[in-house]
């Protein structure tokens, strides 16, 4: 069997590679005369960012050094919904290439656009993080990202593509199908959200299909956030080995970091897209190594420029150099994101952490759903738990001790109390593949 | 001497009867036995079919979620203290889950489905006594 491990040789002659390597003083560099550029666009061509500069009395000359980045005012998602839809464009509509959108529950939906570079600089840092976690040209590819207006689908097959290798456009959906092509197709690496890649596993099994049998060595999975305990799970039935790609729309969409194969954090392609770690209360930029929320600002995008954008995710930013040897910086893994946050009768609440007691309790994963609601005015936390086959019993007492085994798991973890429902399957309701995990119902007071 | 018995989870919502025996139905999978078990949120629906494998298949197609196991089929003489006959037997004195009666008879004989904890050893105590465990065809026969 062929070596993947991070010190492959193969993975540092690629000459694509070589920017993930870049000697650090020449990346700041290039970063400072990037980050220059593009606070100079924003500023000419996008009037909320030069009336945001203006009003802090900042003109483009002041960054003088990467460290002055602090001086720019920051943007946010509200920012891409109040200037909906061209409002941030910095370049005529006839430069650009692509538009993607969000799904947007409420209201408008954000809007982003791309320009013929910024496409190849998209699909080229895709291309690295595929790279980076040891995929390669020979690949076939089975992409289950929802193609369309998300990212996700068109982002990740853009990096194939780049990389040479044969990609299955299928999109999300019509699991039996997914499980025949995998199959048929001899494929070898899949792309999508992990919540839907546990979806095809369940199918799989109902099918009678080992996905170990296959030839599927690897996957790389994004758009939500999933916790060591779905990789573990994953792993464990599939036999393959499971990368998370970082990414989100308003920057690029997936591509603006990616783990390698160490898989001790994500690198974030530097040279396209800056790092920042603040304290979401005052803002403040914190040291590497604290943990915070991630601010990025786009170094070369040209359509778009962002500045200072806060991303909702809590992260940190590594100090320490990743064995693999690039010099590109690596945030940890996101395990949450403050916008996923609950707050529960005073206590902060992640759908991850539900997702580890689930695992924790059964050794499988579930699909489940969070519902709060406010019951005489108290609020509930309600974990909607489907019972697949191998969790049924013809026994009651052994259903019910299971509903207690998830339910005491789940409280240990919260440390709060909790009401678990068993559901039957597929009841909970399921969006672009991306799992809808909260449901809040609450009385706002 | 074991009576296949298939246990399919519901939500306790209206409708979710009607899709068990619809799909089933639709399958051509008949229905010998059903009871329900449940508690404020979700059902058991027992049933004892002519074709347990096929029944689970269709009702995983059907997103239900169905799993197999084992019980035993005892008769039971049809007169008064018939059922406390046979559990005044070495039976009596197994440890016994659920039981329920089935809707026919055999041979003039009511027939008990038992749930029992260790189903090889009820059997086992069943060989000693007059209420020989009926089998699958037999009791399969007329479907
Ligand atoms: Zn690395």
């Amino acid at each position: 069997m062929r070596s993947t491990a991070w010190n492959d040789e193969e993975n540092r002659v690629l000459p694509e590679m070589a920017l993930d390597f870049m000697p650090e003083d020449k990346l700041r560099e290039l970063q400072l005369q990037r980050l220059r550029a593009t606070v100079k666009l924003a500023y000419e061509k996008v009037p909320l960012f030069r009336e945001r500069m203006d009003e802090k009395g900042v003109k483009p000359d002041d960054i003088k050094t990467l460290a002055d980045i602090s001086k720019v005012p920051f943007s946010m998602k509200k920012d891409l919904r109040d200037t909906y839809p061209y409002g941030l464009f910095a370049v005529d509509l006839s430069e650009v290439v692509r538009l993607h959108a969000s799904s947007g529950t409420t209201g408008k939906p954000i809007v982003v656009g791309y320009t013929k570079e910024d496409m190849e600089v998209w699909a080229q840092v895709v291309k690295r993080g595929l790279l980076a976690c040891g995929f390669r040209s020979t690949d076939i590819v089975q992409n289950f990202y929802g193609y369309g207006l998300f990212t996700g689908g068109l982002g990740i097959h853009g990096g194939f593509e780049a990389l040479g290798a044969t990609v299955i456009p299928i999109s999300g959906g019509n699991t039996e199908r997914q499980v025949m092509l995998m199959k048929d197709f001899g494929v070898t690496a899949v792309g999508g959200t992990p919540s839907y890649f546990v979806r095809i596993i369940d199918v799989a099994e109902k099918m009678g299909v080992d996905i170990r049998s296959l030839n599927v060595k690897r996957g790389i999975f994004g758009a939500e956030p999933w916790s060591d305990g779905m990789r573990d799970y994953i792993e464990e039935k599939t036999g393959i080995k499971a990368y998370d790609i970082y990414g989100l729309s308003e920057i690029v969409g997936p591509g603006v970091g990616c783990e390698c194969e160490c898989r001790d954090g994500i690198h974030i392609f530097e040279d396209h897209f800056y790092p920042e770690i603040i304290d979401p209360e005052t803002l403040e930029p914190l040291p590497d190594g604290e943990e915070g929320e991630l601010v990025i600002s786009t170094l070369s995008k040209k359509a778009m420029p962002i500045l200072r954008y806060r991303t909702r995710d809590i992260t940190a930013i590594e100090k320490t150099k990743c064995k693999c040897g690039r010099t590109i910086r690596r945030i940890r893994r996101i395990g949450r994101r403050s916008d996923d946050m609950i707050i529960m009768r005073g206590v902060n609440v992640f759908p991850s952490q539900i997702e580890t007691a689930l695992l924790r309790a059964e050794k499988a994963l579930p699909h489940y759903q969070i519902v709060l609601d406010t019951k005489n005015n108290m609020d509930t936390l309600e974990v909607k738990v489907e019972v697949s086959r191998d969790m049924v019993s013809d026994s009651m007492g052994a259903m019910e001790q299971l509903n207690k085994k998830f339910k005491h798991s789940i409280e240990q973890i919260l440390g709060i109390s909790v009401i678990v429902t068993l559901c039957e399957p597929d009841s909970l309701p399921r969006s672009e593949g991306k799992a809808k995990r909260v449901v809040d119902n609450r009385k706002k007071m | 001497m074991k009576i296949p018995q298939v246990s399919v989870f519901v939500s306790n919502r209206p409708g979710r009867l009607q899709a068990v025996c619809r799909s089933l139905a639709d399958a051509g999978v008949n229905l010998l036995s059903l009871t329900l078990a449940d508690s404020g949120e979700f059902g058991l629906i027992r049933l004892i079919v002519n074709n347990p494998e096929k029944a689970v298949d269709v009702l995983a197609k059907a997103g239900l979620s169905a799993t197999i196991t084992d019980v035993v089929a005892c008769p039971v003489n049809a007169a008064i203290g018939g059922l406390a006959e046979l559990l005044s037997t070495a039976v009596g004195s197994q440890q016994i889950d659920y039981m329920y009666a089935y809707p026919s008879t055999l041979n003039g004989s009511n027939i008990m489905i038992l749930r029992f904890q260790d189903t090889d050893k009820a059997i086992e105590a069943l060989k000693a006594t007059n209420f020989k465990a009926i089998d699958k065809e037999e009791l399969f026969k007329n479907t």
